[in-house]
């Protein structure tokens, strides 16, 4: 029999199209446009081609914020994976507990951002806060307005205490699908607890692990809200990430052509490292699979 | 090595159970020797399981003590009592190799290096699987992976007991009958005591030199397989085992006769009173069709090869008989049994002739 061709169903697909267009391609043009034009207002443009991507990418102010924003991801990766995987671990496994674990797991992660900032910034402050002035009771000078090193700790916790539950319950539903056929057999080959964790936990739990660290990689490197609440990025630049940065830059300063040709880049720089670090996982998968 | 005593042994999932129906397992005192080749067998859900799970520790029975050779291990955890087991379903570790695999029982209990590698050469040679050794065990066929778990379960010597937890369940009809007859010659070689579950009675009856039948959550007979063909010690080791299985027939028994529907049937003993449910049990092999004995209605006959099975009824119990190449079934069929083959149940349980 003669299959027939239609290709008009493609036009269904419009109206998504359509809707795309408007939420998503059509704003990131209007940046595009400013990344590449100069303007001093009137809806007049002068085509400057590359330069501000040149001015960005020599900016000595990118960079640093770049390389916080790059200490900052790393910090929060190598704290929250392992103590997510430690909670999921030692997570009850069933019965009234595990419900009153998962809810109080849970919690943290459906507070809004600005209101997660607003607590830490409160908790931590010297005159009023339960743990600034517990801290400055105790004789420890502790000062996130003042001291760097303070804010950073400050800012790190307050995302530990955020996220870290998104990397746990991940790890912990990956860990409820191991049959307990598995946990038998080790028991009979005499394995340690070491060994159960590398040789069962570990590679059943790789594939959500695999999405909890892009997931808080992403985020991670897009914070915003949080430490802008806490911090405001003081003291000085020292915890001006690079979505701070680029706030400030465009609606504060108003430097719109620096500051889209910026955003394109961090789009693209989140974009790439994703890529690559998926690709990675996913090749390494199907080596093992040989 | 050493011998298996389970003593006034129980155990029920339940954590306050009360009635005979809440244990899995019920009471029960069983010895397997050191060095025996045991097949466990019984339906699905009859405890087979749960009884495995205690000799290997992973299960604490919740009465009675489990002993290997006079040491108490009730208390002892898995990993102290070093039995190998093997489950149903395949268990392998995913990212290692097949040798690391066979080798991680042995590396887990210290030992060195060129014996780890001599024992694993010669078990992968037992399960076939030599040329696979170097790959990873992700993404190979469920038999290949249950060879895998077949051979960690036989890489230590120096194991207690081997508990086969009806491995053979994957693994196509073929390998099945190769890995059995291996099994069988590791245990001629080794002399490890084995206890193979399964709900296959041709599976038990080949494997075992001992049969022990169990029936919701009690052993009902240990014996040889002959033993079991021909003197089931409950109704349900005679329904069990056998194809088709023992026929059973409501009877009264007076001395060296039974009385079927008033028609009196001679027994090769004789029995003293019965209480109960009584009933006579007599194989299907044992059954004479001619036109002597019992009337009966046959339903159908049914060839399976070597010979014909004849569904037949008596008084509306149904009743079995295996017809040899070459017989019909005459026009007005009658039964006859062979006296010494029959035996006696009353509420189930085998009744001892008188003076045995």
């Amino acid at each position: 029999m003669e299959k027939t061709q239609n290709n008009k169903a493609w036009f269904l697909v419009l109206p998504v199209l359509a809707l795309v267009a408007f939420s998503a391609v059509l704003p990131l043009m209007t940046v595009v446009n400013y990344a590449f034009n100069d303007t001093f207002g009137n809806n007049e443009f002068f085509w400057a081609g590359i330069e501000w991507f040149d001015e960005m990418i020599h900016s000595e102010r990118l960079r640093a914020a770049l390389g916080r924003q790059i200490v900052f991801s790393l910090i929060i990766l190598a704290i929250e994976v392992p103590l997510g995987i430690f909670i999921a671990l030692n997570m009850p496994k069933k019965g009234f507990w595990a419900s009153l674990c998962l809810v109080l797991m849970a919690l943290p992660l459906l507070i809004p951002f600005n209101v997660v900032g607003t607590i830490w910034q409160i908790f931590g402050r010297v005159d009023i806060g339960l743990l600034g002035h517990t801290l400055a009771a105790l004789g420890i000078d502790y000062n996130y307005t003042n001291d760097p090193l303070d804010a950073w700790i400050t800012v790190i916790v307050m995302d530990v205490w955020h996220w870290t539950s998104l990397v746990a319950l991940l790890c912990y539903a990956g860990l409820q699908s191991i049959p307990q056929a598995y946990y038998q057999a080790a028991r009979i080959d005499q394995a340690t607890r070491w060994s159960v964790f590398r040789y069962i936990e570990l590679p059943k739990m790789k594939g959500v692990l695999l999405i909890a660290v892009l997931l808080r990689f992403m985020d991670s490197f897009m914070i915003y809200t949080e430490p802008f609440v806490v911090t405001g990025g003081g003291p000085g630049n020292s915890t001006t990430f690079l979505s701070i940065d680029l706030a400030k830059m465009a609606t504060g300063q108003f430097d719109l052509g620096p500051a889209a040709a910026f955003s394109i880049m961090y789009f693209l720089v989140i974009l790439l490292i994703s890529w690559v670090f998926y690709t990675v996982m996913t090749n390494l998968d199907r080596e093992e699979a040989r | 090595m050493s011998r298996i005593t389970l003593s006034n042994l129980a155990h029920s999932y339940l954590p306050n159970p009360t009635s005979d129906a809440d244990y899995a397992l019920k009471e029960m005192d069983h010895v397997w020797d050191d060095g025996g080749a045991y097949a466990l067998l019984g339906a699905s859900g009859c405890g087979k399981t749960t009884l495995l799970n205690i000799i290997s520790g992973l299960l604490r029975p919740s009465q009675g003590r489990v002993l290997f050779g006079d040491r108490d291990v009730t208390d002892a955890p898995t990993t102290e009592r070093n039995i190998a087991q093997v489950f149903q379903f395949p268990v392998v570790y995913d990212t290692m190799t097949v040798r690391d695999n066979l080798a991680f029982p042995l590396r887990n209990r210290g030992m060195d290096a060129a014996y780890i590698a001599r024992r694993v050469d010669q078990i992968a040679k037992m399960i076939g699987m030599e040329a696979d050794l170097n790959r990873k065990a992700r993404g190979l066929t469920a038999d290949a992976k249950q060879k895998i778990s077949l051979g960690r379960g036989m890489v230590r010597e120096d194991v207690n007991a081997i508990l086969f937890d009806e491995p053979l369940t994957v693994i196509d009809p073929h390998m099945k009958w190769e890995l059995r007859t291996q099994l069988k010659s590791l245990h001629r070689e080794f002399g490890h005591t084995m206890i193979y579950v399964t709900h296959d009675q041709t599976e038990a009856l080949t494997f075992a030199d001992k049969v022990v039948v169990m029936h919701e959550g009690r052993v009902v007979q240990m014996g040889t397989p002959e033993e079991l063909f021909e003197t089931p010690a409950h109704t349900f080791v005679g329904y069990f085992i056998g194809s088709p299985g023992m026929n059973l027939l409501d009877a009264e028994i007076a001395g060296s006769e039974a009385r079927l529907q008033g028609v009196s049937v001679p027994l090769g003993a004789a029995y003293g009173p019965t209480t109960g449910r009584t009933q006579i049990g007599i194989r299907p092999d044992y059954v004479a069709i001619s036109d002597e004995g019992l009337p009966v209605t046959v339903k159908r006959v049914e060839d399976v090869g070597r010979h014909r099975i004849v569904r037949a009824e008596f008084h509306g119990q149904p009743l079995n008989a295996i017809l040899p190449e070459g017989m019909t079934v005459p026009p007005y069929p009658r039964v006859a049994f062979a006296p010494a083959k029959i035996n006696v149940y009353a509420n189930d349980w085998r009744v001892a002739p008188l003076g045995s």
